[in-house]
């Protein structure tokens, strides 16, 4: 197919050839957002501007509520941790960044409990599939926290102390121990 | 405190004598270049920042502080400043190196140079600068014009000009093809303009029949209908100048020599306080060309009531305010220029020599013959 130029006609009118009254127009549009946003932003009133920007480290924009974070692991009622040993979460991640070492527990009704438990937060990927692999609520990613910057590698491998520092007694029952949450709620 | 200064000056300097000229000279252009022209150069460097940023919605830079003080983030231009003299100064290989050296001080010095000629104030009552003087009865008036010359505004066009060099020789010192063909556009761009400017000028000239920028604001009133903008034909000779001055200062819309976002610029292999001197140089002419209009169209320092004010207060405070009401008329030029600059697209280069050779010329000259004949039958 041969080239063709199609010739576009010209807008017609001093009105438009001058572009005198388009370039009033626009000086208007953009005078009218600088008052706005200046004058606000001058008094301390950005909300009412048309600003979106946030500034960051002072504001901050709050996270969903399904954000994933930084891992912490969950405790028992007791303060034990409740993770059981059972492996489905270094089974599922695809980072590999969860190293877990079970031992035997002195409860015979737990049976098994990490002795080390590691997350690598420089491998893990933030997907969240071993919370929902863990069967016992024992993983949650739900801290909003970021994974903070280290000086060093190794500081990014939480063991199970720091991972516990963020946990908190867990509503779901385990292990068929213990009365229905909800009763025991109302019981006390 | 004040007094004590002026009596100082009056019997170690009198009227007329050489010292007097050689002190008056220099005290008025550093009080003018230092710290009228590169104060707010270094302030629109941020102000342009800050200004496009609120057009736009955003919040632009705000962060830059010492210690408590930050002034909205005002300060940013002094880490500017101090960013571009640590950067890496470098110069190409190929480059011409005397060439190349050269243009940044070509490209700067004529618009320092250029603003000289213009008036910043009311004539200081040299004798009298501590007693209440009216308009018109001074014996020894000190212009607050860092050189009057009766050529004025010719001595403007003929060092501004110069600047054309410093683009061009930028682009050529450099041995960068890009650069060279920026330095081609800023020339042919530069040329085109500076015409319909002059043109411009020169129908004030016969509305005014002077050339001396001092002159030209005597000529005009206190009052905004007074001044040169507000006659038919000048409002014309307004828009025509204050297009051409920003054609003049390679600005958007006609930001081709340089366009920094697509095509590559005149001073592309330039960096660290070199560049700094291309860029502080636009927003020298910025001013420059703000102080003119602000001159020739807008009555200079002139305000409503400056008579009155001028017969109840101390002379030297009067001529304070006079310079503080011409600084705020010549910062909302520059602002304006700035909102000028946030708003329009670009133009193209082969639109932007049409615009400037084939209308903005011919209106140009068909007012200055259309002001002549009106000057010529009824005045």
């Amino acid at each position: 197919m041969a080239t063709t130029v199609k010739t576009v006609a010209r807008p017609a009118g001093i009105r438009r050839q001058t572009y005198l009254v388009a370039v009033a127009e626009g000086l208007w549009v953009t005078l009218r957002h600088l008052m706005k946003n200046w004058i606000g932003n001058l008094f301390g009133q950005r909300k009412k501007t048309d600003i979106v920007t946030l500034s960051y480290p002072e504001e901050k924009r709050p996270y969903p509520e399904r954000n994933r974070g930084l891992h912490r692991l969950m405790k028992r009622e007791s303060g034990e941790v409740r993770c059981v040993a059972c492996m489905m979460c270094p089974t599922v991640c695809p980072a590999h960044c969860i190293t877990i070492v079970p031992e035997e527990a002195p409860d015979g009704s737990i049976e098994k409990r990490p002795r080390i438990f590691e997350i690598d937060e420089l491998r893990c990927v933030v997907c969240g599939l071993c919370v929902e692999a863990c069967p016992c609520d024992g993983i949650r990613m739900d801290t909003l926290v970021h994974a903070p910057p280290t000086l060093r590698r190794a500081d990014a491998i939480l063991d199970m102390k720091a991972l516990l520092s963020r946990g908190e007694t867990s509503t779901a029952t385990q292990g068929g121990v213990g009365a229905f949450w909800r009763e025991k709620l109302k019981a006390s | 405190m004040a007094e004590r200064i002026f009596k100082f000056f009056e019997q170690n300097l009198p009227y007329g004598s050489a010292g007097f000229a050689a002190v008056s000279a220099l005290l008025k252009s550093a009080a003018f270049i230092l710290g009228f022209v590169m104060l707010l150069a270094g302030v629109l460097t941020w102000m342009e920042r800050r200004q496009s940023a609120m057009m736009q919605d955003r919040v632009g830079p705000s962060r830059a502080n010492l210690g408590r003080f930050k002034a909205w983030g005002l300060l940013h231009f002094l880490a500017d400043a101090l960013k571009m003299i640590f950067k890496e100064d470098f110069v190409p290989p190929q480059a011409s190196k005397l060439l190349f050296a050269l243009a940044p001080v070509l490209a700067l010095a004529p618009v320092l140079i250029a603003a000289a000629i213009i008036p910043f104030g009311a004539p200081l009552c040299y004798g009298r600068m501590t007693e209440v003087v009216p308009p018109g009865v001074c014996a020894m008036p000190v212009a607050l014009q860092a050189v009057r010359l009766d050529a004025g505004l010719l001595f403007y066009f003929a060092v501004a000009s110069l600047g054309v060099y410093g683009a061009a020789l930028a682009g050529w010192a450099s041995r960068n093809k890009w650069g060279l063909l920026g330095g081609l556009r800023a020339s042919s761009q530069m040329m085109a303009y500076e015409v319909t400017m002059g043109m411009a000028v020169m129908a004030m000239f016969l509305v005014y029949g002077t050339l001396e920028p001092g002159a030209m604001v005597h000529a005009q009133g206190n009052w905004p209908w007074q001044w040169g903008v507000f006659g038919v034909p000048q409002a014309v000779a307004f828009v025509l100048f204050l297009t051409a001055a920003i054609a003049e200062s390679k600005r958007t819309p006609f930001d081709i020599p340089e366009g920094e976002s697509e095509i590559v610029g005149y001073f592309v292999e330039y960096s660290g306080m070199r560049f700094g001197m291309f860029y502080l140089g636009e927003f020298i002419e910025i001013i420059t060309s703000s102080a003119l209009i602000v001159t020739i169209f807008f009555g200079g320092w002139r305000f409503p009531g400056s008579g009155l004010l001028a017969s109840h207060l101390a002379n030297w405070l009067f001529v304070l305010i006079s310079v503080g009401v011409w600084s705020l008329k010549v910062f909302f030029f520059c602002a304006f220029q700035l909102l000028i600059r946030w708003t329009l697209p670009r133009l193209r280069a082969d639109q932007l020599l049409r615009v400037g050779w084939q209308r903005l010329l011919p209106i140009s000259i068909a007012n200055v013959v259309l002001v002549a004949g009106w000057i010529l039958l009824w005045r």
